[in-house]
């Protein structure tokens, strides 16, 4: 007996219920993937080894007396560094938080542990999640395993490539702007950003609490309506949770995977096309819009006409919030704290600054410096103001859209994966890459990303995007299974298997 | 910055040519059981930081959520000071840095507080004088640091500071005055008296301990002075955390002067914050304030807006106190007070704590005298109000019942009052610790009553010839011997009897 690492977590799920393999095969196998390949890949930021066999180990003697915590008791899962996680350190990709280890867990990772899933380790990103490409990781880039020399997407392009590359089978993301569903596309991964307030918020660490939702990184469509459905559901602890029942992710997905879609209006965004659009990607998306509409599905045109603004707008809001939320890391109580050279007895001021300096990389405080900016008085309603009233007319462009579709659907990244080094210092280049996630965390609505291809100029994996109304997640997980079902068929198997071998690797 | 005095311009010559113009922020801790964003309790006096949790320490990816007991208690004193309750309100971050915030923001309501546009009614000296109320906001508190080292107890030149957050997220509803114009020479009257009904209010609402010597209940007084006839305001100095009404006056008046003496002077007052020294009664420059200076105030985005249905509010106002002069009436009434005897209650600003005494068991007259006897006095010799000296109505209640029910008589109650203020526990504890509980021991009693009748055969005799007034002096000899912890009465009925 061994664990097949290429199998779905839904596969690996139905493996342990039958007994063809166990919960410590799983997690050693992982590990050991991880020792084999994570050296060129950089994924994770910090292990968990011990506390992940044990809690396996844990799920065997369960299912041993014929019990389980439900079906991804026993299935390993990574975890992005920003999710607060107790006993174990917690960096947010910043070297202003080097060692920290929480003294609690975020929610999601209680119930997480609480579903019985070995947590395998820290996924990296970009720091405090500022960033399309993980390059600005305070650790180190991680690199896209289609391509060692090119991005992973980011911020959450540790958890993509941990799932991309098999070292995990799941991995939770967060995506503020895009940063799960945008390195999803350019792994070849799928990753969910659910509604706002669907999934607890508590022990995130905010980047901006108002776009900020937790999600699943998975390779199927299936698998992240089975993380989903573990992370979901209100929590007392987080004030923005919503107290609504959880649609049934799972039955979504399945009754999509059957491949019809009769009677379901597909909404195409006509701003999120045309210039600026990598040519591969367009014709990975046209033939997916292609493959719905032989499903059943009623395609039509629409148009969101602020979704042009969406960009400035979110590059207002997110720094607004964000030079709010840093504030705390003033070296005073936990994380790094950096004496000032020179100085005998520095002031908390001096030794603040001196932290500050080095403890922070230059994306993190060029954003602070443009928050606090947009936030001075004086400035406040020409920058913020503004940015609030147009956050309002996305959100109608979408109640708009949403009354002639039930989901509206773009590519989910302009481009595949640019080689590491290529945007790093062209910051604007960089933000454009966000720009069809965005619109979709300034009105807090639901999206997936499910992997549509590859691009015929590069062979790298393009994503296609799925967007629904509020609370409505599980029409993404019928219309992504749809998509999904029909795209493998045609490949003949998942698109994954078709990424080149990691060296060291065996698999 | 060491406590020097200005060159002060007397009250009455500020008053020629000035007008004063007053403004008042309190700060109320609100008595929840809880924190204002989270679970921690929310009480007083135990060890540093041992009530805290990732919220209140503002741990990454901690989050706030509001204490819906807090947002009724401050919906109660909105109503209470006659003001219009928002329907819908949020929460702002106030972004500034301070070692005591754990956040480096505190949570705060800005431009949309949950009370707005109200007044309260203060009585000077008989006349009725109205304080326009502009806002009562909800906030948090912040930690408290202590500076170690230095001279002045300031965070510059300390040699390290401690902080302890227990006090972090304890619920504040800070209540701000528009500006009080035309009180005059009235006007450190006014603030005292603005602050000490204020204070009132807030314990008959039961919202707080309002306790100023713990801080539960923190002014800051804002002064300034225009030309004497102007329609302008003066620039203002806000002096900070004020922490008795007779210093709130006190501050007032020193302010008047020292201002007046820079203007006469040719100079422009500074717009600052200013520090108040209790011993030396002045006031010390702070930092420089300035209108614009920039919290970057938004939304907090962590938490959902307060919407209180207005069900919910005409409930709240049902529990509102009466209005003071209705219960002052009523008052006099249920407890038979003379006039003059309700007067001196008023005045000494006893009244809701007599009446708090009276609720918890004691007789009026009984409450009226510890407060405006024995406590008063206290309060006279060390300059403060009685409702700041740390005597509860409780404790007052606790000592009658003592009395009452022949534990303790007046002698033994004011040496609880002594134990009391020496902080040596509740009066339980202090009758306990110093054993002051009248003997009760009939044996012990008949045999101090035999050793004195025994020592004064001449009073005895006279007794026993039916002199019965000479009893005092062997009731005096006994008390003598019991060190005072014996029953007069139970005294005198011993001697009676023996010498029948």
């Amino acid at each position: 007996m061994s664990a097949d690492l290429r199998r779905t977590a839904a596969q690996l799920s139905r493996d342990l219920a039958e007994g063809t393999t166990t919960s410590v095969e799983l997690t050693q196998a992982s590990l050991d993937r991880i020792a084999q390949v994570d050296g060129s890949v950089h994924a994770f930021l910090a292990l968990n080894a011990d506390q992940a066999l044990d809690s396996a180990r844990a799920s065997d003697e369960r299912r041993g007396r014929g019990e389980t915590t439900g079906p991804l008791d026993g299935v390993p899962i990574a975890v992005k560094d920003v999710l607060a996680t107790e006993g174990l350190a917690t960096t947010c990709g910043s070297r202003i938080l080097e060692g920290w280890v929480p003294p609690y867990d975020a929610t999601v990772v209680t119930r997480v542990r609480g579903a019985g899933m070995p947590i395998l380790g820290k996924t990296n990103m970009d720091e405090f999640a500022m960033g399309s490409s993980t390059e600005h990781s305070a650790y180190g880039t991680t690199h896209n395993p289609w391509d060692l020399d090119r991005i992973p997407g980011g911020s959450g392009g540790g958890s993509a490539a941990a799932v991309a590359s098999f070292e995990a089978p799941l991995a939770l993301g967060t995506d503020t702007g895009g940063s799960i569903r945008q390195p999803g596309a350019v792994t070849g991964t799928v990753g969910v950003k659910p509604t706002y307030g669907g999934v607890s918020r508590y022990g995130l660490v905010a980047l901006a609490n108002s776009l900020d939702q937790v999600g699943p990184v998975t390779r199927t469509v299936e698998d992240a309506a089975l993380l989903h459905t573990v992370i979901a559901g209100h929590d007392p602890r987080d004030s923005t949770s919503l107290d609504q029942p959880v649609p049934d992710f799972l039955a979504a997905a399945r009754q999509g995977a059957t491949g019809d879609l009769s009677g379901v209006r597909i909404g195409v965004i006509t701003e999120l096309a045309g210039e600026g659009w990598q040519a591969g990607v367009m014709a990975r998306f046209q033939e997916s819009v292609d493959l719905l509409t032989k499903a059943g599905a009623d395609v039509v045109e629409v148009s969101c006409p602020h979704f042009v603004h969406a960009l400035a707008t979110y590059y207002l809001i997110l720094p607004a919030e964000a030079s709010s939320n840093l504030a705390r890391f003033d070296a005073m109580r936990y994380g790094l704290r950096v004496l000032p050279e020179g100085v005998d007895a520095p002031s908390a001021e001096q030794v603040m600054r001196a932290t500050r300096e080095v403890g922070f990389g230059d994306e993190v405080k060029r954003r602070i410096i443009l928050g606090t900016y947009a936030l001075s008085s004086g400035y406040y309603d020409a920058y913020y103001g503004q940015a609030q009233k147009l956050r309002t007319l996305i959100s109608n462009d979408f109640a708009q859209a949403f009354e002639v579709a039930d989901v509206l659907v773009s590519p989910t990244a302009p481009t595949t994966a640019f080689p590491i080094g290529d945007k790093v210092d062209d910051p604007l280049a960089m933000y454009l890459n966000d720009l069809a996630t965005i619109p979709a965390n300034l009105a807090g609505v639901p999206g997936i990303s499910v992997p549509s291809g590859l691009a015929d100029e590069d062979g790298l994996p393009a994503g296609f995007q799925v967007l629904a109304p509020a609370l409505a997640d599980d029409r993404c997980y019928r219309v992504g299974a749809a998509l999904e079902s029909l795209l493998v068929e045609q490949w003949g198997g998942p698109l994954l298997d078709r990424a080149p071998a990691l060296e060291g690797g065996s698999l | 910055m060491t406590a020097t005095r200005d060159e002060l311009v007397g009250f009455d010559d500020v008053l020629e040519r000035y007008d004063p113009a007053l403004g008042l922020e309190v700060h109320v801790e609100l008595n929840t059981h809880t924190k204002m964003f989270c679970g921690c309790p929310a009480a007083f006096g135990a060890e540093p930081n041992t009530h805290v949790c990732p919220t209140c320490l503002g741990l990454p990816g901690s989050m706030p959520v509001v204490n819906r007991k807090a947002v009724e208690s401050a919906i109660r004193i909105g109503l209470a000071l006659n003001c219009s309750i928002a329907e819908w309100c949020r929460f702002a971050r106030k972004n500034y840095f301070y070692p005591d915030m754990p956040k480096n923001f505190q949570t705060s309501q800005y431009d949309e507080p949950i009370a707005f546009e109200g007044f309260m009614d203060v009585d000077v000296d008989g006349e009725t004088f109205r304080v326009g109320i502009e806002r009562a906001h909800m906030e948090e508190d912040t930690g408290k640091a202590t500076h170690v080292g230095g001279t002045t107890g300031r965070i510059h030149g300390a040699d390290y500071s401690l902080v302890d957050y227990n006090r972090a997220g304890i619920p504040l509803i800070e209540i701000v005055t528009k500006p009080i114009t035309g009180a005059g020479a009235k006007a450190p009257d006014v603030a005292r008296a603005y602050v000490s009904q204020l204070r009132e209010l807030i314990v008959a609402l039961g919202v707080s301990e309002a306790r100023m010597d713990q801080g539960n209940l923190r002014a800051d007084v804002n002064l300034s002075l225009a030309p004497k006839g102007s329609d302008r305001l003066g620039t203002r100095t806000e002096t900070k955390n004020v922490n008795s009404f007779r210093s709130v006056e006190r501050a007032v008046r020193y302010e008047m002067g020292r201002q007046a003496g820079v203007l006469d002077g040719g100079g422009t007052v500074r717009q600052e914050t200013r520090h108040w020294h209790e011993d030396s009664g002045v006031t010390t420059s702070g930092r420089e304030k300035s209108d614009a200076e920039d919290y970057r105030y938004f939304p907090e985005p962590d938490l959902v807006p307060v919407a209180p249905s207005r069900e919910w509010v005409d409930e709240l106002r049902g529990t509102l106190p009466e209005n003071p002069t209705e219960r002052r009436t009523r008052l006099q009434a249920e407890w038979g007070f003379t006039d003059l005897e309700m007067r001196d209650t008023v005045g000494a600003g006893a009244l809701g704590l007599v009446a708090e005494t009276v609720a918890l068991g004691a007789a009026p007259q009984a409450a009226r005298k510890w407060w405006l006897g024995e406590l008063a006095r206290r309060a006279n010799d060390s300059g403060v109000e009685i409702a700041e000296l740390g005597v509860t109505p409780a404790d007052v209640a606790r000592v009658q019942a003592l009395v009452d029910d022949g534990t303790l008589n007046d002698k033994l109650a004011r040496q609880v009052f002594d134990g009391l203020f020496a902080g040596e526990g509740t009066p339980d504890e202090v009758v306990a610790a110093r054993g002051l509980a009248i003997v009760s021991d009939e044996g012990a009693l008949a045999a101090a009553v035999d050793n004195a009748i025994a020592a004064n055969p001449d009073v005895a005799d006279k007794i026993r010839d039916g002199k019965v007034a000479a009893a005092g002096a062997l009731i005096g000899a006994v008390m003598k011997e019991m060190k005072g912890q014996a029953d007069a009465g139970r005294v005198r009925e011993l001697v009676l009897e023996k010498l029948a």
